[in-house]
């Protein structure tokens, strides 16, 4: 076999091997997916909910607390980045990086100190790499997450919101994560959390506005309520970001890896000619040799005959 | 007898929905029994196991850790961060947790298996 078809067909090999497993990564992401959503619906009905009941609270009391009421001048706020553990996602994880920039430098704009927390290795390594400043960060289970992990990203949060802007505390609370919309749209959002904006919180909208919400007894209190409340909330909301962000991941990653697999595929096509090619090159050269030396033979034989 | 819808939800699930005559759970400030017509309340649960006596003449106990109820238009909502129906619940492994959180002198824990007994013993 000629050096060059060897070359060509090593290569096929190669590209055979890494689209076997392009093809795997492909079909686990589209399992993953399913399963993902089937998460995000489970905790709808806790999310929707509990929104109706912060609602209630928030418009059926004249309370003043912390959590809902905006400062005066706010000068410091949190951010909560939602990234992915690992690539092959495609832009997934830079795309919701680039929100996140945006959002920064919106609030900076607008006069605030911006402290960063972040979930998964990807926007860890992205922070690190710029040497900014990173408040906390979490990785492990960005594909999986649970409850137990929305409650662990939550708490420094809620106790960064509950302390006084002059400790170090701050007076928002912001969230970037890639919500899900379908299989095939994944947009990165941000989100303000706390202080509350309920009118322009679309699930308090679907469930709060059509009916006027009844006046509710508050048992212990209406402040006591909504301390214990808000937090959930937070958490809920957390949850839910995270799940959305770990089904678009997954999906993401299918899109990803079903190009790469599509690559693979022309690749080997394209391979297959060349190597043809070669081949065909290889024996019509064999036969050129052959011809031409036998008739080179012929041709010293007449000669000596003579 | 007058029922009302009553919604179960756990954080990551929904745990029981239907229809029941009577609902017992614990509140920050004491137990609290909700039956249809009751006036829209908005309350603080604590640790404990939650009652629901059903249309159907059944009972169902669940154990739950920290949450909400909320009434309103007939139709109660009881959020649980975590919240384990007691059929779902084995005793003896809460039993081995109780031991085990009360040996680790983990209070928290300790009440979260306290409170899986107590569903358990309460069915």
């Amino acid at each position: 076999m000629g050096a060059q078809l060897r070359v060509y067909k090593r290569r096929i090999k190669s590209v055979t091997a890494t689209k076997k497993i392009t093809k795997a990564m492909e079909m686990i992401a589209a399992s993953r997916i399913i399963k993902a959503q089937r998460q995000v619906t489970a905790s709808t009905p806790y999310a929707t909910e509990l929104t109706r009941a912060v609602t209630a609270v928030a418009t059926g009391s004249n309370t003043k607390h912390p959590l809902t009421t905006e400062a005066a001048s706010p000068t410091r706020a949190a951010l909560l980045l939602v990234t992915s553990d690992r690539g092959l996602a495609g832009g997934y994880s830079s795309n919701v990086i680039k929100a996140a920039e945006r959002l920064t430098e919106r609030l900076r704009g607008e006069g605030k100190e911006v402290d960063v927390y972040i979930v998964g290795r990807k926007g860890v390594a992205y922070y690190g790499f710029r040497e900014r400043k990173v408040v906390e960060s979490w990785g492990g289970f960005t594909d999986n997450p649970t409850y137990a992990d929305a409650k662990a990203v939550a708490a420094p949060l809620i106790a960064s919101v509950q302390q006084d802007t002059a400790e170090g505390g701050v007076d928002e609370l912001h969230i970037v994560f890639t919500e899900f919309e379908s299989m095939l749209t994944q947009t990165p959002v941000a989100n303000r959390l706390l202080p509350l904006r309920l009118e322009e919180d679309p699930s308090a909208e679907a469930v709060g506005k059509p009916e006027a919400l009844p006046l509710f007894e508050f048992e212990p209190s209406a402040e006591g309520v909504l301390d214990a409340l808000l937090p959930r909330y937070v958490e809920s909301r957390i949850y839910n970001a995270l799940l959305q962000a770990a089904a678009s991941k997954h999906a993401a990653t299918r899109r990803a890896m079903k190009a790469a697999t599509d690559n693979a595929g022309e690749l080997i096509k394209s391979l297959g000619r060349l190597a043809n090619a070669a081949r065909q090159a290889e024996i019509t050269q064999e036969i050129s040799e052959i011809v031409g030396g036998s008739s080179a033979l012929a041709d010293a034989n007449a000669g000596s005959e003579k | 007898m007058a029922d009302l819808h009553v919604e179960l939800v756990a954080a990551d699930r929904n745990v029981w929905s239907g229809e029941a005559h009577l609902v017992v759970a614990r509140t920050s400030s004491g137990d609290i029994g909700i039956m249809a017509g009751h006036q829209p309340v908005l309350g603080v649960l604590e640790s404990g196991p939650v009652t629901i006596r059903t249309s159907d003449g059944g009972t169902v106990v669940a154990a739950v850790h920290g949450g909400f109820l909320s009434f309103a238009d007939n139709k109660l909502s009881l959020l649980a961060e975590v919240a384990e129906l007691a059929d779902e619940i084995d005793p003896q492994r809460a039993e081995r947790a109780l031991a085990r959180a009360k040996s680790d002198d983990d209070s928290a824990a300790e009440r979260r298996a306290d409170v899986r007994m107590r569903a358990v013993a309460a069915k």
